[in-house]
């Protein structure tokens, strides 16, 4: 196979990733969260247990008017939607799914790095709507992520980097190549506080405060509607998707499995990927939101000294068993 | 801001430089990375400047974050990759953060901001062009006839910059660190310093209150208002470090 072709059929298998999982995830999410609160959920569109629905939730948003407010920086306002949306579709490209070389987008030599670096960058999508909006209620949900996001940065960063001493590379292939199943329990700390803070970078509930529908009306997508608030909600969902992904793989051994490591690895990757967005639900039905000083408590008195403590039993062990 | 890009741009003319100096290399059949470079480097210079002439404050930052972008993508083609990730989450995904953070804080305004401006514009330009020429000369003379084998294994691989930084630039690394640490206490003194200054006047006042606090009184809740913002503005400013 020519390199051109490759390359194309790599970008083009990622990009219907990045387009279905979020639609799986979010159908999962309504029928889910139903049952969990003795209801059905949708039950019409397309027949078998309302399978269509977010496909008709697509065709309705394409229908409405694209509104931009009067007193709204127009330009943007509207670029909003895209800076949150794309980044996720880059980390998509870096995250492997099975062990051979055609298993993973592109390969990137500072993959964490680049993973979290390019996941920051879509909270300023959040930011820009939050401010360009010329609401309140937005403004205040813009304020609200960003001291989200520098709060729960840090310990995301830190646990990441206790993997990495683990591994001895930042490279997420590397990564997985050299786990064993014992690093499972030497990293759960760090793979707890990693989950935590990526629900807490996505603002998914019990982190929502920045979104707070019920307080400052979904703060900083307030005066979105149709097309672009889909895309909002469409990046909610990738951010799943990618946060699920990259703690399976730094954490959860990716495709190693207890049997069928080789040529059944995707499918360990998927599995473990697919339990942790059901967390991620479940965590959502569960929990209610927390308070902003909670939310930031909790970072900076148990997050952050957690992540601290993981790197030090990292590195101790690390020198120990060489 | 202006700087980087002329940093920037420094390293672009230092590239057509060494073309020049270098035998092997033509000036004239420049490649495609090259092209490239110079390209995202004018991209780079553009931004720059837009983010210090423009006179909306937001439209500033985020213009910063396509200066500091163009940036990382030269460190990518001159295939010093971690430095070109690192850029991009120490400033664009934190200190750009920060920095809307403030802006929205502060309420920057939609539209021009009147006073935007500064009276020392020219001091200003200045500094910047003469720290531009002094990068630009330093550059081009310690880097005359230097040449990145793009071609080759990644001269700035992260195993590369980790090795040459732990094994020969350990001093001033662990010298960065020393500096730091010293801006951290600076900061955490000045914070404590400011807050018992700004303790001491609602003192009385909480004290008033706290003789009758389980009264549901309407005055109470501007005052209960400013008691929990006090509480919250620390670690808001521990979030800002």
């Amino acid at each position: 196979m020519n390199d051109a072709l490759d390359v194309t059929l790599r970008l083009l298998i990622v990009f219907v990733v990045f387009l279905t999982f979020p639609l799986i995830i979010g159908q999962t999410e309504h029928k889910v969260m139903a049952h969990m609160q003795g209801r059905l959920g949708p039950m019409y569109a397309g027949g078998f247990h309302g399978w269509a629905q977010l496909v008709a939730d697509g065709v309705k948003f394409a229908q409405k008017e694209d509104v931009v407010p009067a007193g709204a920086d127009r330009r943007i306002f509207q670029l909003a939607p895209a800076v949150a949306l794309l980044p996720y579709l880059l980390v998509l490209l870096a995250i492997p799914i099975g062990p051979s070389e055609g298993a993973v987008g592109e390969v990137i030599d500072a993959g964490i790095f680049f993973v979290l670096a390019v996941m920051g960058v879509g909270v300023l999508g959040s930011l820009m709507a939050g401010w360009a909006s010329a609401n309140k209620f937005s403004l205040l949900g813009g304020l609200r992520t960003a001291a989200q996001l520098l709060a729960y940065e840090l310990p995301m960063l830190l646990t990441a980097a206790s993997v990495a001493m683990a591994a001895g590379t930042v490279s997420l292939p590397g990564i997985l190549d050299a786990f064993e199943w014992w690093w499972l329990p030497w990293q759960i700390v760090g793979a707890i506080v990693f989950f935590v803070a990526g629900l807490a970078e996505l603002q998914r509930p019990p982190f929502d405060m920045p979104v707070a529908d019920s307080e400052i009306i979904f703060g900083a997508y307030t005066e979105y509607t149709g097309l672009r608030f889909a895309l909002f909600l469409l990046a909610e969902y990738a951010g799943i998707v990618v946060l699920c992904g990259l703690t399976t793989v730094l954490f959860l051994g990716g495709w190693h499995g207890p049997w069928g490591a080789d040529g059944l690895g995707w499918v360990w990757t998927l599995l473990k990927t697919a339990v942790l967005a059901f967390i991620v639900i479940w965590l959502r039905v569960t929990y209610p939101r927390l308070r902003e000083d909670q939310l930031q408590k909790l970072s900076w008195t148990l997050l952050v000294p957690l992540s601290l403590a993981q790197i030090a039993l990292t590195g101790v062990v690390k020198v120990v068993i060489q | 801001m202006s700087l980087a890009a002329a940093a920037a741009t420094a390293h672009a003319t230092t590239t057509i430089t060494t073309t020049t100096a270098a035998e092997a290399h033509g000036f004239l059949s420049p490649t495609g990375v090259e092209i490239a470079f110079l390209l995202v480097g004018l991209v780079t210079f553009g931004a720059a400047l837009i983010t210090v002439t423009t006179r909306q404050l937001v439209h500033a930052a985020l213009w910063l974050v396509v200066a500091l972008g163009g940036l990382a993508v030269e460190y990518l083609l001159l295939t010093a990759e971690f430095i070109a990730w690192v850029q991009v989450l120490i400033y664009v995904g934190s200190v750009v953060v920060l920095l809307l953070f403030g802006l929205m804080l502060t309420k920057a305004p939609i539209g021009r901001s009147p006073d935007a401006d500064s009276g020392n514009r020219w001091v200003a330009l200045t500094v910047a062009v003469v720290a531009a020429a002094t990068l630009v000369w330093v550059v081009v003379d310690a880097f005359r006839t230097t040449w990145i084998d793009l071609d080759g294994p990644a001269a700035g691989s992260t195993r590369a910059t980790g090795e040459s930084l732990f094994q020969n630039w350990v001093l001033p690394f662990e010298a960065l660190s020393v500096l730091l640490l010293a801006a951290l206490v600076g900061a955490i003194v000045l914070s404590r310093k400011a807050k018992a200054e700004s303790s001491s006047p609602p003192v009385n006042s909480r004290a008033a209150t706290g003789s009758s606090p389980s009264v549901p009184d309407s005055r109470n809740h501007p005052i209960e208002g400013n008691g929990r913002g006090e509480g919250t503005s620390p670690a808001e400013q521990e979030g800002a470090r």
